[in-house]
């Protein structure tokens, strides 16, 4: 019992360990942030928010933010719209070659998105069509679509088929059934893969770097390209800014939605 | 029950259309494009020849950037096995109620963008980044080591993105196993450790393997990583591919780099379904939400 209890510390202590390498860069990045020197390297020497401040008048960031956002809302809107009825599909027929176009929907996570940037930007190039926002928006949800099946998928086989059928049976017709039974159901999962979907977005730089032309910048190729010069305190603000943004939406939707059931 | 309705291809439809156009048509133009020619002002000349494939592995330099990658993809599987296994195994056995707290934690690097994950192992390994400041500060070392711009860098920012993967691939499966197995087994006098060997250890692995797959093909095709934190030296297949296609417009031969590339992913991915079933990684993906 004595060994037993000194391996469960060392396991605790490892877990510790590994914790303290996963946080300590993100700590250090939001805690340079703050730091007043030019370069944004330690030692830290005061304390000064003249970063933040320098941030929000640039205007080439605060544009690629606004970029970023619209571009993430768009994907997450267009992508729950075509995956959820995709699911629902998987879910609740059975077809012909049902598992391979599963595999196949799903298939985008396992392909390498230097090769998605390409293979996009070759045929668009075919097409004689030029970079645009349409190009990036309909790229984002080809990479975030697998996302938002897999969770909506994985919410729907919990939510029983009897109720819908119930609801068919009373005579409601499928749409009034998928809008007052299983929609409401599923508000969650959709809710969860929208915010996937936004996130994805908001994140991708390896294919929008592909995709991107010159105004249709977002702020993680902005970043990319700030990293050209040297790592800056105002490139640490930047993250600090997007750590908090992203961190906090999910633990706030999470929040939100478990105030909304309590309240029901 | 086969129904043989219309109803689950209406619903498929907008899906399927959004795939084939845009992935799959694509993707069939990559490997169109691979065997074309690239002409001497740049423009494309179609053909079905096999040059691009040539040059790429006669010149051994572009065997080499491949070789690498697939060092680095297996290094960074073995570290984030290493890193991983503990703390899943610690989620699986723990009954404290910080639990929900601490696996939340380990969700949260999903949330932070990966160009900031990347980029803050800068402030940790550069010249005047918290490990030489340190050591300078208590006078282990006079001059800064230099860290950064090696593959060392590059395995860390890969294991600070992968990671979590591999943490929760693992949990997943743990946490699938029945307590009661173990409890019997010491029962029938396995010690602590013997029961983990015996029994949970083997039960756990379609986990650990779903992770090293989804950990070696995501480092195949990782480009930031070693554009920020690695040397000249370190390059890595998708920035060859990048650098070819955005930097000097040479589509046919980056399509034939493209086209490489996707066959090696392919043959792991197909072996890896052969003999374990690619759902186990699906199953953990959708548990992430």
């Amino acid at each position: 019992m004595k060994r037993f209890f000194s391996g469960w510390s060392l396991i605790k202590l490892y877990t510790l360990v590994v914790y303290v390498w996963m946080f300590t860069p993100i700590v250090a990045v939001v805690l340079l942030a703050f730091n007043p020197q030019q370069f944004g390297s330690f030692p830290m020497e005061g304390f000064s928010f003249k970063w933040f401040v320098k941030l929000s008048h640039n205007s080439t960031i605060l544009d690629a933010f606004k970029n970023s956002l619209v571009l993430g809302s768009l994907t997450a809107v267009f992508s729950t719209a075509i995956g959820v009825p995709a699911a629902m599909a998987f879910i609740r027929y059975d077809f012909r070659g049902k598992d391979f176009l599963n595999t196949l929907l799903i298939a985008p996570i396992m392909i390498p998105e230097v090769v998605l940037g390409v293979a996009l930007l070759l045929f668009i190039r075919w097409l004689q069509q030029p970079k645009s926002f349409a190009l990036l928006l309909i790229g984002h949800v080809v990479l975030t679509l697998p996302y938002v099946l897999l969770i909506v998928q994985a919410r729907l086989v919990g939510i029983k088929k009897e109720y819908e059928e119930a609801a068919l049976s009373l005579g409601a017709n499928p749409f009034q059934t998928f809008m007052d039974i299983t929609l409401p159901l599923l508000a969650p999962a959709i809710l969860a893969g929208m915010l996937f979907a936004f996130t994805i977005s908001f994140d991708d730089v390896t294919a929008t770097l592909f995709w991107a032309s010159a105004q249709n910048q977002t702020v993680p190729v902005k970043i990319f390209g700030m990293l050209r010069n040297s790592i800056s305190p105002e490139i640490n603000a930047l993250g600090a800014v997007m750590i908090v943004l992203t961190v906090s939406t999910p633990l706030l939707a999470g929040y939100l939605t478990r105030r909304f059931a309590k309240r029901k | 029950m086969k129904d043989k309705t219309w109803k689950p291809w209406i619903l498929l439809s907008p899906s399927l259309t959004a795939v084939f156009l845009l992935l799959v048509i694509p993707v069939c133009f990559v490997i169109v494009y691979s065997f074309w020619l690239r002409g001497p002002s740049g423009q494309d000349i179609p053909a079905f020849q096999f040059g691009n494939y040539a040059k790429f592995f006669e010149d051994s330099f572009y065997p080499s950037i491949l070789l690498s990658t697939l060092r680095v993809a297996f290094e960074t599987v073995i570290l984030c096995l290493v890193m991983g296994y503990v703390p899943a195994y610690f989620f699986y056995k723990t009954e404290s109620k910080l639990k929900p707290f601490l696996m939340i934690l380990v969700m949260l690097p999903f949330w932070i963008s990966f160009i900031i994950r990347t980029l803050s192992w800068i402030n940790i390994l550069g010249d005047s980044g918290l490990i030489n400041h340190l050591l300078i500060k208590f006078g282990i070392i006079n001059s800064p080591l230099a860290m950064l711009y090696n593959e060392g860098a590059v395995i860390m920012g890969l294991l600070q993105y992968l990671l979590p993967f591999m943490i929760l691939n693992i949990y997943v499966s743990l946490d699938g196993i029945d307590k009661s197995l173990t409890e019997a087994a010491k029962s029938l006098g396995c010690t602590e450790w013997q029961a983990f060997r015996e029994v949970t250890l083997p039960l756990s692995l379609p986990g650990v393997s779903a992770g090293c797959l989804l950990v070696f093909v995501l480092t195949c095709g990782t480009y930031l990583p070693p554009m920020i934190l690695g040397g000249p030296g370190n390059e890595m297949i998708a920035n060859l591919i990048f650098k070819r296609v955005i930097g000097t417009l040479d589509w046919p031969f980056g399509s034939a780099i493209s086209t490489i590339l996707l066959l090696l992913l392919m043959v792991i991915v197909y072996t890896y379904n052969r003999y374990m079933g690619i759902n186990q990684i699906f199953k953990t993906l959708s548990s992430e939400s």
